[in-house]
């Protein structure tokens, strides 16, 4: 049995094959389709999710690494009252996405840098984010996003 | 070499011809389909259909206060009900944005508020929808008449209860913001309260409608937010790959390294012993690469046990009737055919061979692009509930119509048995015009009896593309005395699945830049067999005819001692349009002012610090005109920076800005990425670059600023998806020239030792 702490809920899972990456956990088990396969090698960030508070490619990270520890995802980013999160606002305002797949997984990303860095440099969003792949070519928007966000009431 | 065993997909080649507008009759076509599309769907408010539905909710309305007797639902694309008007989008959302920017074609001309209306992804059903589906940039063009008319018609619904209401004439009534007004007596009902009885009103004939004029708009050319936009930022269940059904398995399928391996066999009994396996088996599959090829078929209790079984498939292929490309030896062969006169010709103008005779400064040069995939985030994957004679799918397709045809086809039952349920997709760049994935589910379902989830792995989706076709171009070019362009000579050098006609991406014509524009113009066609599949990638064609052409005029403007701004108005030369009416022909007035507002924008001529540089570019395509100048630094070691590119276009009316907008920063950072380092290769028929790690996307740090700037001429509007794609890659390239005097002419420029 792994136990980990799931969006502010500690769950308990069992019957799971320790090696399963945990995205697979996450979108076949745990019933959180907001991560995403992309690749399956840690390329592309489309499965990015934060753990004890890193971003982290869940397609690569097998469940037994996950064991204990804290693991928020895109649908544990918002407020237990619904209100949105300054990044998912943001993301909303500047109309980033277009197809939309990997943006949970940048948002994730984004949310894992502004924990560490509330008012992050140009270089400094591009450096944290350019694990992220957008294929549609979202990245001036993401990073504008980024910067409304930051400049916003989070501190 | 002989056939193989399997066949091509001629339906892709028809489809992308229509998108394209590329043959002669396909603006008529185009029409054609418009019109019958009107009567099916009645969107014009004459139609068979409004009238029958009107018809019903009449009759129900007419009964009693029942809870339906508010909704007026007239025709297929709104609904007015419950405080709220509901619009149907009917086209699939790709990342296009149309899931946002078609309703708002019906909200303006029915004035409603936007903050009333919610979206919903239409039925796919083309008896009342028409031809559904994401490609060729064609929903707005194709929608805007049709849409607009359902709002219009509705509104002249809810106007004719108000006046009838109030006893007022109708042509007194306003309306804004889904209210209707009567402003010399003050009165004012909402939509919702006029809904029931706006349905018992007589259809207004297409006639009486007067759609609104460009100053009128109140939401068209505004900034929306994608309607999606909530849903996609916490996650919520919207894509394919998100589907779940109750009881549902996981499959994976495993195909052939080449295309058209047969399994001859596998060890499908170890497989099975495997933890969280169901079953596993072969399907042969029909020979048709759009819909079922032969493989090996894994369902599990999830897509992890799915996936290890699948690496630890050991099959024996049988691949004699498999594809044996080979790129190294195609490149090789195009290399020597370079020197030929080419095989077919489709152009002849004038007289090259004097004019080349005659030039001041001659020129040969020989351009080449690779094979690319699609490589759209999402890969392919499909929910599939078989049962009974009857099939559900839920999938992420750019064409659900010709999907369940695939799937009806494959498993041998009538289409009208089978239902497809449109998902947003995680993109589709073309590659989702081909629907094989929902084949494979289906018939795996079939299989199992139950409802199935097929996820391809990435290498899947790598390893079985319908590749953007790589392609040469031996080329020659004249300038006269007077510096003006004066011969054009391309051979172009494709591939073709059948050996008539040129894959679809290969399609070069006499109607393409520069053709009509130089007076000695000669184009010819080589085919090079090739059997893995090709398909359309984003503005199949001119995503590379663009480069080659348009870095070749570079080329001749500066061995002619020219402005490279100037040689290119010079040869656009007076505004004309080449086939009056046809949206889908070049019209030069439009292409010079898109070529001059960039220019403009983007400050060319100014002075620039050693090793930068400017380039310029102008492409047509999907009826759109666009010019792009490009930025760029070159340091030693051919690294480059690209700062900015500037792009001017020209599609009509904008619908959404920030959408419109949103696709034109992404089509110049997606050719950026796909020029700087994407290549597929083939050997034996296998793909040498099976995931991520091998085939690069550009990255945040590496994207250029990018500025955008519409010209919104009167013509109508047509779509964004592709054509701002096309200049972004000889816009660098010459940029890369203007920088360091050093020439590009291979795709991707990292094959010339460049790194960004």
């Amino acid at each position: 049995m792994i136990v980990l702490t799931l969006n502010g809920r500690e769950r308990r899972l069992e019957g799971l094959d320790p090696e399963m990456p945990l995205l697979w956990a996450l979108r076949d088990h745990l019933d959180l389709v907001g991560a995403k396969f992309g690749c399956g090698i840690g390329q592309c960030g489309a499965c990015t999710v934060m753990v004890d508070g890193r971003a982290v490619r869940s397609c690569v990270l097998p469940l037994k690494s996950a064991a204990g520890a804290s693991v928020t995802t895109i649908e544990g980013l918002a407020e237990a009252d619904g209100g949105l999160h300054p990044l998912q606002e943001a993301w909303i305002a500047e109309d980033v996405a277009q197809c939309g797949y990997c943006q949970a997984g940048q948002i994730m990303a984004a949310a894992a840098l502004l924990d560490s860095n509330p008012a992050p440099s140009d270089a400094q969003i591009e450096s944290a984010m350019a694990g992220n792949l957008c294929r549609c070519g979202t990245y001036l928007r993401v990073k504008k996003a980024i910067r409304r966000a930051a400049g916003g009431e989070r501190t | 070499m002989s056939r193989p065993g399997f066949n091509p997909d001629p339906g892709l080649l028809e489809l992308v011809e229509y998108a394209q507008g590329a043959r002669a009759n396909s603006f008529a076509l185009a029409r054609l389909d418009r019109r019958r599309f009107l009567q099916l769907t009645g969107a014009v408010g004459g139609g068979l259909m409004l009238g029958l539905q009107l018809g019903g909710r009449s009759a129900l309305a007419s009964q009693a206060a029942d809870a339906d007797a508010d909704s007026f639902e007239p025709g297929v694309y709104l609904k007015i009900a419950g405080g709220e008007i509901v619009i149907y989008a009917p086209n699939p959302e790709v990342g296009q944005g149309v899931k946002t920017s078609l309703p708002m074609l019906v909200a303006e001309e029915l004035d409603a508020a936007w903050t009333d209306v919610r979206v919903e992804q239409s039925p796919i059903d083309a008896e009342r929808y028409g031809r559904q589906f994401a490609g060729g940039s064609r929903s707005i063009p194709d929608r805007w008449e049709g849409l607009r008319q359902a709002g219009a018609s509705a509104r002249a619904m809810l106007i004719a209860a108000a006046a009838k209401r109030w006893g007022v004439p109708a042509p007194e009534c306003e309306t804004a913001e889904s209210r209707v007004t009567h402003p010399a007596s003050g009165r004012s009902a909402s939509y919702f309260e006029l809904a029931a009885e706006a349905a018992r009103q007589p259809l207004p004939s297409p006639d009486s409608l007067r759609l609104k004029g460009r100053g009128e708009y109140r939401l068209l050319g505004r900034r929306l937010t994608g309607v999606d936009n909530r849903a996609l930022v916490t996650g919520e269940r919207l894509f394919g790959i998100d589907q779940t059904l109750p009881e549902m398995a996981h499959a994976a399928y495993q195909k052939g390294p080449a295309t058209g391996a047969v399994p001859r066999g596998a060890n499908l009994e170890e497989i099975k012993r495997l933890p969280g396996v169901l079953d596993a088996f072969v399907l042969e599959g029909n020979g048709n690469v759009s819909e079922l090829m032969p493989g090996v078929a894994i369902v599990a209790r999830d897509t992890w046990s799915a996936f290890r079984a699948k690496a630890a498939l050991e099959i024996d292929w049988d691949e004699s009737g498999a594809a044996r490309d080979s790129w190294a030896d195609a490149s090789a062969r195009a290399a020597e055919l370079a020197r030929s006169e080419g095989g077919e010709t489709l152009a002849d103008r004038g007289d090259v061979a004097a004019a080349l005779d005659a030039a001041e400064t001659r020129l040969e040069a020989f351009y080449q692009y690779h094979f690319v995939s699609h490589a759209q985030l999402e890969p392919q994957n499909c929910t599939a509930w078989v049962r009974g004679g009857e099939a559900d799918l839920w999938a992420p397709t750019q064409t659900p119509g010709r999907g369940l045809k695939s799937v009806a086809k494959t498993l041998g039952l009538n289409p009208s048995r089978v239902r497809v349920h449109q998902t947003r997709a995680g993109a589709g760049f073309g590659r989702r015009l081909v629907n094989d994935f929902m084949c494979e589910t289906a018939a795996i379902s079939a299989r199992v009896d139950r409802p199935v989830k097929l996820t391809w792995t990435r290498e899947d989706d790598m390893s079985h593309d319908f590749y953007r076709a790589g392609g040469f171009h031996a080329l020659q070019g004249g300038v006269d005395p007077n510096g003006r362009l004066s011969a054009w000579r391309d051979h172009i050098i494709t591939f073709s699945h059948d050996g008539k006609r040129p894959v679809v991406g290969g399609h070069l014509s006499a109607k393409d830049f520069p053709g009509g524009l130089v007076s000695n113009h000669r184009l010819t066609r080589t085919l090079l067999p090739w059997h893995t599949p090709c398909g359309a990638w984003r503005a199949p064609g001119s995503n590379v005819f663009a480069f080659a052409v348009q870095s070749f005029l570079d080329e001749l403007a500066a061995a002619a001692g020219r402005d490279p701004l100037d040689f290119l108005l010079e040869v656009l030369g007076e505004p004309r349009w080449f086939e009056p009416g046809n949206f889908w022909s070049l019209n030069t007035g439009r292409a010079a002012e898109v070529v001059r507002l960039a220019a403009r924008e983007a400050g060319w001529g100014r002075s620039l610090p050693e090793g930068r540089g400017l380039g310029l570019a102008f492409w047509f395509s999907h009826a759109g005109h666009f010019a792009e100048v490009a930025e760029v630094s070159v340091s030693a070691g051919r690294k480059l920076r690209v700062h900015r590119v500037t792009v001017a276009g020209d599609v009509g009316p904008i619908v959404n800005r920030s959408g419109a907008e949103n696709q034109v920063e992404g089509s110049v950072i997606d050719g950026l990425s796909t020029m700087f380092g994407q290549k597929v290769t083939h050997e034996a028929g296998r793909v040498e670059q099976p995931n991520f790690h091998r085939y690069p996307l550009l990255r945040m740090p590496q994207a250029p600023e990018v500025d955008v700037h519409f010209i919104e001429s009167d013509y109508p509007p047509s779509g964004l998806g592709e054509p701002a794609l096309p200049p972004l890659a000889p816009a660098v390239a010459n940029a890369i020239f203007a920088a360091s005097g050093l020439r590009v002419r291979t795709l991707p420029i990292s094959e010339e030792g460049f790194t960004l």
